[in-house]
């Protein structure tokens, strides 16, 4: 039974009990645990159940590439599922649950799974769950989602702050082990600007864990001296917690930082530091990015390997060093190469029992077995384990010849087994951008092939890989690497490196690893059966040769087909030797088969640290008019408009949102309204070409404008389409200001200047954006002059202010620009004025308008007075299709001009075909019926599709409280040619409104309301 | 995630701060166009594996247009420079063909 | 013009930096040959600073100038200035292509002080802070956060950031939660 020793701990502060609840269970650690390492300790050796067959699964790792020990984390809004208990660290008062367990995790109902494990091959869902078809989606996903899945997503809002950080480095070195120590230093020497980052809380790697000797004293001492001096440098900086999650195009990576995941006083919800984010997601700029992010290590492949007290062997080292923890008592070590013998070692050291070591080898002479033997340790070479004993944990092991069909030689009582295949480097981040691996046979091992690095915006690497990660498994090979590595990213960043010694480093020797890919080597398909490949998606040696023998050749095909690889840990485990399985089923050498692509996160990082502080009232800029803050506190009813907000309508006394919008219509059409149209886009175009310019922008003539006088104009695509609408107001001789929608302002400026930068730069002609100069405040209706009058100032008369025309002046004091333009067909003034006075001369309005019957309103109100006038909506009767000719707007096309954007395109044979759809009123039959915005119009006939055939869709509608009618404006058939017929707009309910076809101008066609 | 140098103001920015338009020096087409030549100014494209000219814009900085020389595999750039140009410099193209021998050089 | 109120409405924060509104300010976008004698007396005349090297910002006893783009200037002036200021222009240049427009209310002006400066700014924006790359005096345009801003160093502390009206009081809000205590990522305030 796996327990805490009395001795050893490196990171145990054991004067400090920390308390904690585990499944229910209140349970003890000491400071510096994980919540691995404080489960180890209080004999938890059960952790989880797998994704598929709900199978038993204990620790088997110390660190991030565990697979097995998933947990939810924390309650309510701090819960968080999937969380590793390797990489947890314990705090008082943590509270974590189990995963993918139901009722409990001793007792699984989902376990039958196991029992039916021999119909749940590779492919199995793809193969039993595909007819019928209707069942798939009401019968077997909604079980199988059930009983499979990972933790449950949360049900509380996160109330965690997470933000991002940007930086820019020389050097950004990853893993804080012995090799990114070496090479921070020496870049740092050198004179780059480094951040070293290493994603656990301690630094120096396996070296401090496995006896690695520095300058002829512990490795600890040289891993404490280079961080002292690491820090007294101004260039450096250096960052535990924080882990390289992503490598990107042109040196760009994402790095993880964990700001508070370990402080306990982050679980309560008053905490004195509640301003510290959770997690900071670092955005970096590298010039070389060093990756020193060692190897992980391999499990051997025997029947039995996923029963919980089979662990690492390199793990079991980890726990007993650093956390005084041990796997079990008498612990059996399989092994393929010397390096496990240090685990042998380190266990009988601690007191405890290794009954053998079970050395698939056929010798085993170097250092490290020697020094076993000596100690007294059994030691069993060409012998393998047949079978591991046990069902919820390991009672003992049966022991075979490597060479042959696991016929079992011996059983041996046991409480844990120790694994190890090899060291495999963590290759990930060398990978994410492009950078190639050799496979190294004499290792047995991808490593990272220098001559084909991920490649820059300069076309050079901009990727090295020091230490274990590139290869380098002995620590002399280590040092020397990263030091050089980083010198090099240093003198490649511009830096000149200098001349340093390099620490003479001492780890034992050792002899070469034997690949061993499955244990024994003829193991028969009853033991591929219970042989585990991917523990956390359940993959076993059984389902990949049956992938193999199935015609799967592709590593990638194979991983899809099995799901090898495919869960939380991407295969950090399983994948080389799953892809070595698959090369020996297909009798290919393994770097024919070749690895699956690696891909960023290298682990999961939180939902929050992605979306940083985007969330709240953060979560998207909203642009707000010079009235916004008044409009908000005046019943305005807001709706968003492009990245506006824009009142609907304004609420007076409770009434309801519709009773607000008919009011405010029939006041402004019979006394006077007022609206902050602030919104609207507002270019100047100034220079000698600027009409020029303007006649090409525009599908009208506008270098005709006279001074002083508005034009509506049209702004079409070079696909003919339309873009834009707004009113043009020529300002002096050589400049206009043009309006555009509210959603257009910066789209039609970027518009503008494109054409001016890219294509026609030799003319002369300056825009500038002045939207938000202007606060925008039209005055409509029958008293919109009385109200003028009132406020005082310049002549706003008929005579000195006509129809379409604009003056400069002053009003209550402001300096105001009225235009006369009218967007309802009332007498109307759109009146310009500083923005930061917009609510001055709002306030002025609302109080010389009270005696004529001032009211304000809101967009509701605006497009149905509009619509009441058949003026066109930009995004109503527009989509990105429609031409003006479709609107009846070729009025405002130019025949006279030579050219302009979009006139070539609508003279192609589409664009002039007559039965294009084209703009109409419509009147419903029934006066209060209003026919649902978008609804098609039909004639009767059926496609040959079997659909039936349309004729016209509605682009807008509304009751027109005006006219006391149902209104819409639509695009039909021949409608202009079809005045008066009747036509059908069936329903999705089922009915048929029919509405009749009539001119879009439904109130004074002739205009008089306006022009006055 | 690209950093390209903005030859109107000098920044090398970050691809978030500007916004890519796809293939430059496209020769416009206005009125009095033939049905081929509308058709290649408005839909035909290169979509070359290896040298590509682009337009792109620094639009989060000086909100100039620029042209960008750049390996579509492997995101080399080899050069950036400003708009108002019917073609890429030609040093920019002695620059690309001798890093890239076997580029066909610079066709519109 | 008493009755005139910035979009930040006198809005202030103190957390890591000091965050506060900096009030009206004269501004006008000066398009045209940059390279122009006129130009730049007219400038001078205006601000009493010289022309700004791309990039830059010059400031001087009565405005400053900051250099937006190789055809445009921003300049900064006393806010009541900046009608006549743009009818001095419109005179000076009379015969050479040029616009020029008052923008003073088109947008939101803070002043930001705190050794923290650059740390709270590079929350939000990917270009590169370190001071070689962004020396005192040297306006940055860039985003911060979704937002397009320009930023510049008066000194080793403070700064000034300009955006526009409308989402003047999102960078503020922004801002204010960049800028909360304890959040500090001790990057480049390590490195002073």
């Amino acid at each position: 039974m796996s327990t805490r020793i009395q001795t050893g701990g490196r990171h145990l502060d054991r004067s400090k009990q920390v308390h904690f609840n585990w499944a229910g269970k209140q349970l003890t650690g000491y400071g510096g645990d994980t919540l691995a390492s404080a489960l180890l300790a209080n004999g938890e050796l059960l952790v989880g159940r797998s994704f598929k067959y709900h199978r038993a699964r204990g620790l088997i790792a110390s660190g991030a590439e565990e697979p097995n020990a998933l947990v939810g984390l924390g309650t309510g809004a701090k819960f968080e599922p999937n969380q590793r208990a390797t990489t947890t660290e314990l705090f008082d008062g943590l509270v974590a649950k189990p995963q993918n367990a139901w009722p409990s995790l001793a007792f699984d109902v989902g376990a039958i799974n196991k029992m039916m494990s021999r119909f749940f091959p590779a492919g199995f869902y793809y193969k039993t769950f595909i007819h019928p078809r209707f069942a798939w989606k009401h019968l077997f996903e909604p079980i199988i989602r059930k009983a499979a899945g990972l933790g449950a997503a949360p049900t509380e809002k996160d109330v965690d702050r997470y933000e991002y950080f940007y930086a820019h480095v020389d050097v950004l070195i990853i893993g804080g082990g012995i090799a990114g120590l070496a090479s921070a230093l020496a870049a740092g020497q050198a004179g780059a600007s480094v951040l070293l980052v290493e994603q656990t809380a301690h630094f120096g790697g396996r070296a401090v864990v496995d006896g690695v000797d520095i300058d002829d004293e512990p490795a600890e001492i040289w891993v404490e001296e280079t961080l002292a001096a690491l820090r007294e440098m101004p260039n450096v900086t250096i960052r535990n917690r924080t882990m390289g999650a992503g490598v990107y195009d042109h040196g760009y990576a994402t790095v993880y930082e964990r700001i508070n995941d370990h402080l306990p006083e982050m679980i309560t919800d008053h905490a004195p530091n509640m301003d510290a984010p959770r997690h900071r997601l670092w955005r970096v700029r590298a010039g070389r990015i060093v990756t020193a992010t060692g190897a992980i290590e391999r499990p051997l492949s025997f029947a039995g390997n996923d029963i919980p007290g089979v662990m690492l062997a390199g793990a079991v080292r980890d726990y007993l060093v650093n956390y005084g923890a041990s796997v079990g008592d008498r612990v059996v070590i399989a092994t393929n190469n010397d390096d496990a013998y240090r685990s042998a070692i380190a266990l009988v050291e601690a007191g405890l029992d290794v009954p053998v070591i079970l050395d698939a080898r056929t010798t085993a002479d170097g250092e490290l077995p020697t020094l076993a033997r000596e100690i007294g340790i059994r030691v069993e070479t060409g012998k393998a384990i047949s079978s591991v004993k046990g069902n919820k944990h390991v009672t003992g092991v049966g022991i075979c010849s490597q060479a042959g069909e696991g016929a079992e030689l011996e059983e041996i009582k046991c409480d844990a087994v120790a694994m190890s295949g090899g060291w495999s480097p963590v290759v990930h981040l060398w990978s994410h951008c492009g950078g190639k691996l050799n496979w190294d046979a004499d290792q047995s091992m991808f490593r990272p092939d220098p001559n084909r690095p991920p490649l820059g915006y300069d076309g050079a690497g901009f990727v090295h890989v020091a230490g274990t990660a590139n290869g380098y498994l002995d620590a002399a090979g280590v040092m020397e690497d990263a030091i050089k590595i980083g010198k090099l990213a240093a003198k490649e960043t511009g830096h000149k490196p200098k001349a340093t010694k390099v620490p003479s480093t001492f780890s034992a020797p050792e002899n070469p690893i034997e690949p061993i890919w499955q244990m024994p080597q003829g193991m028969s398909r009853k033991l591929q059966m219970k042989t585990f490949l991917d523990y956390q998606n359940d993959v076993k040696v059984s389902d990949v040769r049956l992938a193999a023998q199935e015609g799967y050749q592709s590593v990638e095909h194979t991983k899809r087909y099995t799901t090898l690889g495919m869960a939380t840990d991407q295969g950090k485990l399983s994948n080389i030797n799953g892809l070595a399985i698959l090369a020996d089923s297909l009798n290919a050498e393994i770097p024919a088969v070749g690895t699956t692509t690696f891909r960023p996160p290298y682990q999961p990082i939180s939902m929050g640290a992605i979306a940083g502080d985007a969330r709240g009232e953060l979560f998207k800029p909203i642009r707000q008019s010079p009235m916004h803050h008044w409009i908000d506190t005046n019943g305005g009813f807001w709706e968003p408009v492009a990245d506006w907000r824009r009142p609907y309508c304004f609420q007076q006394n409770g009434e309801s949102v519709g009773d607000a919008v008919t009011r405010e219509i029939l006041n402004t059409r019979q006394n006077v309204g007022l609206l902050d149209a602030s919104t609207l886009g507002k270019i100047i175009v100034k220079g000698p070409d600027a009409g020029k310019f303007l006649d090409m922008m525009y599908t009208n003539m506008m270098s005709t404008l006279k001074v002083g006088r508005c034009r509506y104009g049209l702004m079409c695509t070079e696909n003919g389409f339309l873009s834009d609408d707004g009113v043009v107001a020529r300002i002096d001789d050589e400049t206009f200001l043009c309006h555009t929608t509210s959603g257009g302002s910066d789209r039609i400026h970027a518009w503008m200047e494109e054409w001016l930068q890219t294509e026609w730069w030799d003319w002369n002609v300056y825009t500038a954006n002045v939207t938000e100069q202007y606060a925008q405040i039209a005055v409509v209706g029958p008293n919109a002059r009385k109200v003028l009058e009132k406020i005082g100032g310049m002549d706003v008369s008929a005579d000195a202010l006509p129809f379409m025309a604009f003056k400069d002046g002053e009003l209550g004091g402001i300096k105001a620009r009225p235009y006369r333009i009218s967007f309802s067909g009332e007498l109307s003034y759109e009146i310009a004025v500083p923005a930061s006075q917009g609510q001055a001369f709002w306030d002025m309005c609302m109080e010389a308008g009270a005696e004529f019957g001032i009211q304000p309103y809101g967009t509701e109100c605006l497009h149905v007075m509009r619509a009441e006038k058949g003026f066109i909506m930009i995004g109503d009767e527009t989509d990105g299709t429609v031409i003006p000719q479709d609107l009846g707007l070729s009025w405002a096309v130019s025949k006279k001009k030579d050219d302009f954007l979009g006139k070539r395109a609508q003279q192609r044979s589409h664009m002039v075909d007559p039965k294009r759809w084209r703009l109409v009123g419509l009147k419903s039959v029934e006066p209060n019926e209003v026919i649902p915005d978008g609804a098609y119009a039909i004639d009767g006939t059926v496609r040959d599709n079997g659909v039936k055939h349309m004729i016209g869709r509605i682009t807008s509608s509304y009751f027109s409280p005006t006219l006391n009618h149902a209104i819409a404006m639509g695009l039909v058939e021949n409608g202009p040619e079809r005045m008066g017929d009747i036509i059908d707009f069936p329903t999705t309910d089922g009915r048929v409104i029919k509405a009749e076809i009539c001119d879009p101008v439904f109130l004074d066609p002739e205009g008089t309301r306006q022009n006055v | 995630m690209l950093i390209l140098t903005c030859p109107n103001c000098g920044i090398a920015a970050d691809e978030t701060e500007l916004h890519a338009d796809g293939q430059a020096h496209i020769t416009r087409h206005g009125a009095g166009a033939s049905d081929d030549d509308l058709e290649e100014y408005l839909f035909m494209r290169n979509n070359p594996k290896g040298v590509h000219f682009e337009r792109w814009r620094h639009v989060y900085g000086c909100g100039k247009w620029f042209h960008a020389a750049r390996c579509t595999m492997t995101l080399e750039v080899f050069g950036t420079y400003p708009a108002q140009t019917l073609e890429p410099p030609k040093d920019l193209v002695a620059k690309i063909k001798k890093k890239r021998p076997d580029w066909e050089g610079f066709v519109k | 013009m008493s009755n005139a109120v910035t979009a930040l409405n006198g809005a202030k924060y103190s957390g890591l930096i000091d965050i506060a509104d900096a009030g009206l300010m004269g501004m006008i976008t000066l398009r045209g040959d940059l390279a122009s004698a006129a130009m730049a007396k007219v400038v001078k005349s205006i601000t009493g600073a010289k022309m700004p090297k791309p990039r830059g910002v010059e400031i001087a006893g009565k405005g400053s100038v900051a250099w937006m783009s190789p055809d445009e200037l921003l300049i900064m002036i006393d806010y009541a200035y900046a009608d006549s200021a743009v009818a001095k222009i419109s005179s000076a240049l009379a015969g050479e292509h040029h616009l020029a427009v008052n923008v003073s209310d088109a947008r939101a002006v803070f002043d930001l002080s705190g050794d923290e400066l650059r740390d709270v700014l590079a929350k939000g924006s990917p270009s590169n802070l370190n001071p070689d790359s962004l020396p005192i005096g040297e306006m940055r345009r860039t985003r911060l956060g979704q937002l397009a801003v320009a930023f510049w160093f008066t000194d080793d502390s403070s700064a000034k950031l300009v955006c526009f009206r409308s989402v003047g009081d999102h960078v503020f809000k922004w801002l204010s939660n960049a800028a909360k205590p304890e959040s500090s990522p001790n990057f480049y305030s390590a490195m002073r």
